[in-house]
C-alpha cells in the first residue's frame, strides 16, 4: 500500500485526471473532449508499449498490430454477436494478449534490429491476412449501425462513456506500469534491457520474463483498439494496422524517456499537442510527420534518454520523484 | 564433500576444440586457481560449468546433481554465481539495483525488500556501500569489478566463479581485492578463479589446474605446478629456453 502514495505514481495520474476533466471546464466540451481523448489514448498506448520497449529494451516497431487485432475482435463481437462494449473490450484485450503470447514464443528469441524488423513483418502479415478475411469485411472492413449507440443512451452518452472508459483505462495502464517498474519482475526486465546474457547468468528467467512483458504490453492496446473503433463506428485494415501510428508511439516514448513511468505520459501529451498545433497551422499542416521524424532524430542524437530520463540522470533526488 | 565434478568435458566450436576432455573435482570450501596462457579455454570452461555453453561431451556435476547444459538461470538458482572477465554492469541501473538483481534472482529468490538488505550488506562487504545510489555505468573499472563481485555474492552462492577479477587493477586495488576474496572463502563459499597475476593466484589458491590449448596439462599445489616443465613451456614456449631462464634466475 505504501507504494501507492509515491510521487512517481501520483504525478502521472494527476496529469491524466487534470487533462480528463478539462472538457468539463472548458466551454466547447465536444471538441475539447475529442482532443483530450486523442491525447489520453496516446499516453495509454505509449505507456503500454513502454513495458516492452522501455523496461525490457525490445523495440516493437509494429506494436499497433495489437491495437488492430483487439479492435477487430471487439468490433466483430459487437456487430456480429451483439455484445455489450465492455465484454467486447475485454475480449479485444484477451485476444491481443493471446496472440502476443504466441508470437512472443517465436520473435522474442530475436534481439535488437532483428526483433524490430520482425515486428514490422508481423504487422504487415496481419494486415494482409485481415484484408483477405471475408468475415472481417476484407479490405473495406466493417461498419457499425448507428442504432448500436441507442443501447448506451444515444450517441452523445456513448461518446462520453467511451471517453471516461479511456480515462480509467489510462490510469490503470499507469498503475500497472508503475507497479511493474517498482517490482521484482520489473527489476528483472530492466536487467534484461541492460544486458540480457548477464541477466540470465544472474538467474533471471529471461524467456518467461520477456513473454510476460510482451503480453502485458499487448493487452491494453487491444482493449483501447475496441474503444477507439467503437467510437469511430467503423474499422478497416488501413486504420487498424497503420505502421506510422506505432512509430509515433515510439517518438512519444523517446521524447518523454523510455523506461520511465512518467516519460510516455509526458511525451504522449507533448507530441499530440504539437501535432495538433502543426495540423492546424497553415504553414505546417502537410509536414507534421516530417516534424515528428526530425524530432525523433534530434532526440536520439542529443537526448537519447528523453526529457524525464535526462532529469532522472541528474540526481538521485530527482530519481525518487520521477519514476 | 565434492561440490563440483567435471567429467571429461569437451567443447568444440566447429573444427576448434576449445576445451578438450577436462576432468577435475572440487572440494567444498576450496579455492581452485585456473591458469593457462591466453586462449587456453579457461573462460570457455567457465561457460560450460554455468550453462552459457552446453559441453559437446562430458558431464558437469554440481552437488551431486547433473547440471550439464542446464540454462544459466537454473544454475544461478541452485547456487552457482560468476563474475565476467569483461565487466557487465547494468549501466542504467543504480549500484544497489545491480546487486539487488543478484539477490532477487539468485539462490534464495528473495523478495524485493530482503534483496535490498542483502544487496546493501554485500556492497558494504566489497567496500561499495557509499556509492549505492549512483548509476553503475558511471563507475570506474575497479569499482565495476567490485560491483560484479557484490552482485554475484548477493545471490548467496555455494560456488563462485571469478573470471579475472584482478585484471586491470592497480597494486593497491589488487591487495584490497585479495582480502575480499579471502573473506569470501571464510564465509564458506567455494571459489574457482581464473587469474593471470601469478603471485596473487599462487598465494590464494589451495590448488591449481593449468589449461593449455584446451587440455588440462597440470594439477596440484601452487608449488608443484610452478615447477612443472610442461607448465613452464606453455607459458614461455621453448622448454630449453625456459630451463635456462630458470637457471639464470637461480644463479
Amino acid at each position: 500500500m505504501k507504494r501507492l502514495f509515491k510521487p512517481g505514481l501520483l504525478i502521472p495520474i494527476a496529469i491524466i485526471i487534470v487533462l480528463a476533466i478539462w472538457p468539463l471546464l472548458s466551454g466547447n466540451s465536444a471538441s475539447s473532449r475529442e482532443a483530450m481523448f486523442t491525447l489520453i489514448m496516446s499516453m495509454a498506448l505509449a505507456s503500454s508499449l513502454n513495458i516492452i520497449l522501455g523496461y525490457t529494451g525490445y523495440v516493437s516497431f509494429g506494436h499497433i498490430v495489437f491495437f488492430g487485432i483487439g479492435g477487430y475482435a471487439g468490433f466483430w463481437a459487437i456487430t456480429v454477436l451483439g455484445w455489450h462494449i465492455l465484454p467486447a473490450a475485454l475480449l479485444g484485450g484477451l485476444i491481443a494478449a493471446l496472440i502476443a503470447w504466441l508470437l512472443g514464443l517465436a520473435v522474442l528469441r530475436l534481439r535488437g534490429a532483428y526483433f524490430a524488423l520482425a515486428t514490422i513483418g508481423i504487422l504487415e502479415a496481419m494486415k494482409a491476412l485481415v484484408v483477405n478475411l471475408d468475415f472481417l469485411g476484407g479490405p473495406v472492413g466493417m461498419e457499425m449501425h448507428f442504432s448500436e449507440y441507442k443501447r448506451y443512451g444515444g450517441p452523445m452518452q456513448s461518446l462520453w462513456m467511451i471517453y471516461w472508459s479511456m480515462v480509467i483505462l489510462a490510469i490503470i495502464v499507469v498503475v500497472v506500469s508503475y507497479f511493474i517498474k517498482t517490482s521484482k519482475f520489473g527489476l528483472g526486465l530492466m536487467a534484461i534491457r541492460e544486458d540480457e546474457d548477464a541477466a540470465e547468468v544472474m538467474g533471471v528467467i529471461t524467456p518467461r520474463a520477456k513473454t510476460w512483458a510482451y503480453v502485458l504490453s499487448a493487452v491494453f492496446p487491444g482493449i483501447i483498439g475496441v474503444l477507439f473503433f467503437f467510437k469511430n463506428g467503423n474499422i478497416e485494415p488501413g486504420d487498424a494496422f497503420r505502421l506510422h501510428f506505432s512509430i509515433e508511439w515510439i517518438v512519444m516514448i523517446m521524447l518523454g524517456g523510455a523506461g520511465t513511468v512518467l516519460g510516455p505520459i509526458f511525451g504522449g501529451g507533448v507530441y499530440q499537442w504539437l501535432r495538433k498545433t502543426l495540423l492546424t497551422s497553415p504553414l505546417f499542416k502537410n509536414y507534421q510527420l516530417v516534424v515528428a521524424g526530425v524530432m525523433l532524430l534530434l532526440i536520439v542524437l542529443f537526448v537519447p534518454t528523453g526529457v524525464i530520463g535526462w532529469l532522472r540522470a541528474r540526481s538521485a533526488k530527482l530519481r525518487r520523484i520521477f519514476e | 564433500m565434492k561440490i563440483l565434478e567435471i567429467k571429461h568435458v569437451t567443447k568444440r566450436f566447429g573444427g576448434l576444440t576449445a576445451v578438450n576432455n577436462v576432468t577435475f573435482d572440487l572440494e567444498e570450501g576450496e579455492i581452485l586457481g585456473l591458469i593457462g596462457p591466453n586462449g587456453a579455454g579457461k573462460t570457455t570452461l567457465f561457460n560450460c560449468i554455468n550453462g552459457v555453453y552446453k559441453p559437446t561431451e562430458g558431464q558437469v556435476i554440481f552437488k551431486g546433481q547433473d547440471i550439464t547444459g542446464l540454462p544459466t538461470y537454473k544454475s544461478a538458482h541452485i547456487g552457482l554465481s560468476r563474475t565476467h572477465q569483461i565487466v557487465r554492469p547494468l549501466n542504467e541501473l543504480t549500484v544497489l539495483e545491480n546487486a539487488m538483481v543478484g539477490a532477487c534472482y539468485g539462490r534464495e529468490n528473495m523478495k524485493l525488500s530482503d534483496a535490498r538488505k542483502t544487496a546493501m550488506e554485500m556492497l558494504a562487504f566489497v567496500g561499495m556501500e557509499e556509492r549505492f545510489d549512483v548509476l553503475a555505468g558511471t563507475l570506474n573499472v575497479a569499482q565495476k569489478k567490485r560491483l560484479e563481485m557484490a552482485r554475484a555474492l548477493s545471490a548467496k552462492p555455494y560456488l563462485l566463479l571469478l573470471d579475472e577479477v584482478l585484471a586491470g587493477l592497480n597494486t593497491a586495488e589488487v591487495t584490497h581485492m585479495l582480502d575480499t576474496i579471502r573473506k569470501i572463502r571464510e564465509q564458506g563459499v567455494t571459489i574457482i578463479m581464473i587469474e593471470h597475476i601469478m603471485h596473487a593466484v599462487m598465494s590464494l589458491s589451495d590448488r591449481l589446474i593449468v589449461l593449455n590449448y584446451g587440455s588440462l596439462i597440470a594439477e596440484g599445489s601452487p608449488e608443484e605446478v610452478s615447477q612443472n616443465p610442461e607448465v613452464i613451456e606453455a607459458y614461455l614456449g621453448d622448454p630449453d629456453l625456459a630451463a635456462r631462464l630458470l637457471e639464470e634466475d637461480k644463479a
